[in-house]
């Protein structure tokens, strides 16, 4: 097993007072591709992706005919179309994005449409939009671009569920209008043979609620760049992350919280499981507090829970900071085995080992899945986890079998084959 | 029926130089519904008793045994020996975060009685349960031990203690940390314990302030891992006066 957590870096940097700063938090974008070389991966931006497994996506790999099916559910007020022409490529941009690599550079300059989902301003949309990406073929190399404008005062859930098996390279722009409350939810539950960079850019207006939340389980390799930056002051971003990587799987985030203006909020918490030979995970966490953003307050924090040996967790936080006048400014990273103390407790009581380490597991998941905040997810979560569990964990307790199948506790996820109903857990959820 | 008997116990644990033992052959048994008191002056191997009989992985058995109604508790693990009917109310119990105080202690009691309880008379015994320990009913939506003051850990290990109705209790320093109140609000949850029919508990303990509430039928003065005196509840009174001043010296002359 290894498991590094690079503190190293994670020291409070402050920058040197001139004005340009030596970081790459600061890259100078570009739309035209020819700005962008082919990345080595040597870069920073690229020293943890094994870049032979994304089929070229980093580099110039043919973007082809689509071959993942997108449905959607509709919503009253709300526009969800797939958009083409000058309106696509009026959209490229919508949320302050200038590429920074070279795959981006391609999409927002190669891909002829966008999905486009828009909502009104003052709308209030009840319940979540929902887009289902499915994808049929990992041979098919392919791009996407997605635009998200919420109006000023509007509040809406958007939900991208990505299924199936697909090699896809995505943008996904964000628009927040002022004092809009938005939360975009990205579920990553591909099939094992799936390929999915993407970057989700979102631009946070003045005294708007954003949050995001990136959820990966499945595919061989999951790269996702979570960035946010700010229109105005008073704006509020919260970045939530839960990832679940089994044997082989690479899964990458990184968060960019760009704190652009004065009295802003970022606050992410990630976590992750790991399980399983060569079983991957890399977090990488940057907030940059500018000059002119005085009062700000930003907190990140990265958990990883170790379940087996053959792993590895990256957890890089990287803090830069221009201006003294801030809030508030903490990071926290750890990266675990199991806690013998807890696991003795529970067994004390009764529990068996696995029992013991299950429960442990949901209740290092749990409070994230409520900030999750989103009902219909919160189950689906809890679900996975248990399937994700069934893999290593639970693999001789035979409860899976067991589990979802069960008339009399249906949601009962922390139930094994001789467990108890589901008493405060199905009606505690969402709390 | 409920018999607990250590016989000629010795354990040790692991150090940077080696093994340590601590403790040093230990020979108790507590017969049906009786309570032991086990008093001795901090480091002299009290927990590591506790933690022994309930299989700590931290320790380790060199020698002896441990049987409860003649069952051999050494061979087996921490959770079968809950199932078999030992608790062990921890000086320092553990958080567990994210994990619910009533999801907790209904999956200890399906594991213990080997089914889910029913329900509706479930819901009814935690209530009552925590509500006789001072516990707000909303404590079983929190998260096992987690911002718990010491007093409320203690009183939930209590509430456990009653709700999952084991054969023989082991308290570790219940007592310690708590105000008369809350001193009087444990004494009462464990004497109802001990009211139910057969309960054997071995109640460790530094002071003999819980013994004003808690009667013990034996005490044991114990000493640098092992007892060095047994008698009855005079000899607590013989402690209060007189401290552990006189065993102490006795070992290291
Ligand atoms: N891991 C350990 N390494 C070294 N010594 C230990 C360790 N754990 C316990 N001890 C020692 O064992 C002795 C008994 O500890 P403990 O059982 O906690 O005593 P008590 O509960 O009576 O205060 C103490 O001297 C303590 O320092
Ligand atoms: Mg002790």
């Amino acid at each position: 097993m290894t498991v590094t957590t690079d503190s190293v870096r994670s020291a409070l940097e402050l920058a040197p007072e001139h004005d340009h700063v030596d970081s790459h938090l600061h890259p100078e974008g570009s739309f035209d591709v020819a700005d962008h070389e082919v990345p080595t991966g040597r870069e920073e931006i690229w020293r943890f992706t094994p870049l032979k497994r994304l089929k070229g996506l980093h580099a110039d790999a043919e973007f082809m005919r689509s071959a993942t099916t997108s449905t959607w559910n509709t919503q009253e007020g709300v526009r969800v179309e797939g958009v083409s022409g000058d309106e696509a490529r009026g959209l490229r941009g919508i949320s302050g994005l200038v590429p920074n690599t070279r795959w981006a550079a391609r999409v927002l300059a190669e891909v002829p449409s966008t999905l486009l989902i828009d909502v009104p301003a003052d709308t209030e949309v009840a319940e979540p939009i929902v887009v289902d990406l499915d994808g049929t073929d990992a041979g098919v190399t392919e791009a996407g671009h997605v635009a998200m404008r919420f109006g000023r005062h509007s509040k809406a859930i958007v939900v991208l569920n990505h299924t199936g098996s697909s090699t896809v390279a995505a943008v996904v722009e964000i628009a927040v209008g002022d004092g809009a409350d938005v939360t975009v939810v990205s579920i990553q539950d591909w099939a094992d043979d799936a390929v999915h960079l993407s970057h989700h850019q979102a631009r946070v207006g003045r005294d708007a609620t954003y949050k995001h939340a990136a959820i990966s389980f499945g595919g061989d390799l999951v790269r996702m760049d979570a960035n946010v930056t700010y229109d105005g002051p008073g704006g509020s971003a919260e970045l939530l992350g839960l990832y679940f990587a089994d044997a082989g799987q690479h899964i990458e985030h990184r968060i960019f919280a760009d704190h652009t203006a004065p009295r802003t909020k970022s606050h992410a918490v990630y976590k992750g499981a790991l399980q399983g030979e060569k079983a991957h995970t890399v977090w990488v966490g940057n907030v940059l507090i500018r000059k002119v953003a005085e009062g700000i307050e930003t907190y990140e924090e990265n958990r990883n829970l170790v379940l087996t040996d053959g792993c590895r967790a990256d957890s890089i936080p990287n803090l830069e900071i221009e201006t003294g006048e801030i809030e508030g400014a903490g990071h926290a990273s750890a990266t675990a085995r199991f806690d013998d103390t807890q696991l003795f407790y529970l067994q004390s009581r009764g529990i068996s080992e696995k029992e013991a380490q299950r429960l442990v597991v949901h209740g290092f998941f749990n409070d994230l899945i409520r900030q999750v905040g989103v009902p219909s997810i919160e189950e689906r979560l809890l679900t996975t986890v248990e399937a994700e569990l069934a893999k290593n964990v639970l693999k001789d307790l035979g409860s899976l079998a067991a589990f979802g199948q069960d008339d009399n506790a249906p949601h009962d996820v922390l139930g094994s084959s001789r467990s108890a109903p589901s008493a405060d857990n199905a009606a505690g959820t969402p709390r | 029926m409920s018999k607990l008997e250590i016989n000629d116990l010795h354990v040790t644990v692991d150090t940077e130089d080696g093994p340590k033992e601590i403790l040093k052959g230990v020979t108790l048994t507590i017969n049906d519904g009786e309570t032991h008191a086990i008093m001795g002056p901090n480091g002299s191997g009290k927990s590591t008793l506790a933690y022994s009989i309930a299989g700590h992985p931290k320790y380790t058995i060199t020698g002896g045994t441990v049987t409860l109604d003649g069952q051999d508790v050494l061979s087996l693990s921490v959770d079968e020996r809950a199932r078999a009917g030992l608790f062990l109310a921890m000086q320092y119990p553990v958080e567990v975060p994210g994990v619910s105080v009533s999801n907790f202690l209904r999956t200890a009691k399906t594991a213990i009685d080997g089914e889910a309880p029913k329900l509706r008379t479930w819901v009814k015994d935690v209530n009552a349960a925590l509500e006789q320990l001072n516990l707000d009913p909303s404590f079983g939506t929190r998260n096992v031990n987690e911002g718990f003051s010491g007093g409320e850990k203690k009183r939930h290990e209590i509430a456990q203690l009653e709700l999952l109705d084991p054969k023989v209790a082991v308290l570790d320093e219940t007592d310690s940390g708590l105000d008369i109140d809350a001193l009087k609000t444990v004494s009462e949850g464990v004497n109802r314990f001990r009211a139910r029919e057969g309960k054997g508990v071995l109640l460790i303990t530094h002071y003999t302030r819980i013994l004003r509430y808690i009667e013990p039928d034996f005490v044991h003065v114990f000493v640098d891992g092992k007892v060095a005196e047994s008698g009855g509840k005079e000899l607590a009174d013989q402690l209060e006066a007189n401290g552990y001043d006189k065993y102490v010296n006795a070992v290291t002359a």
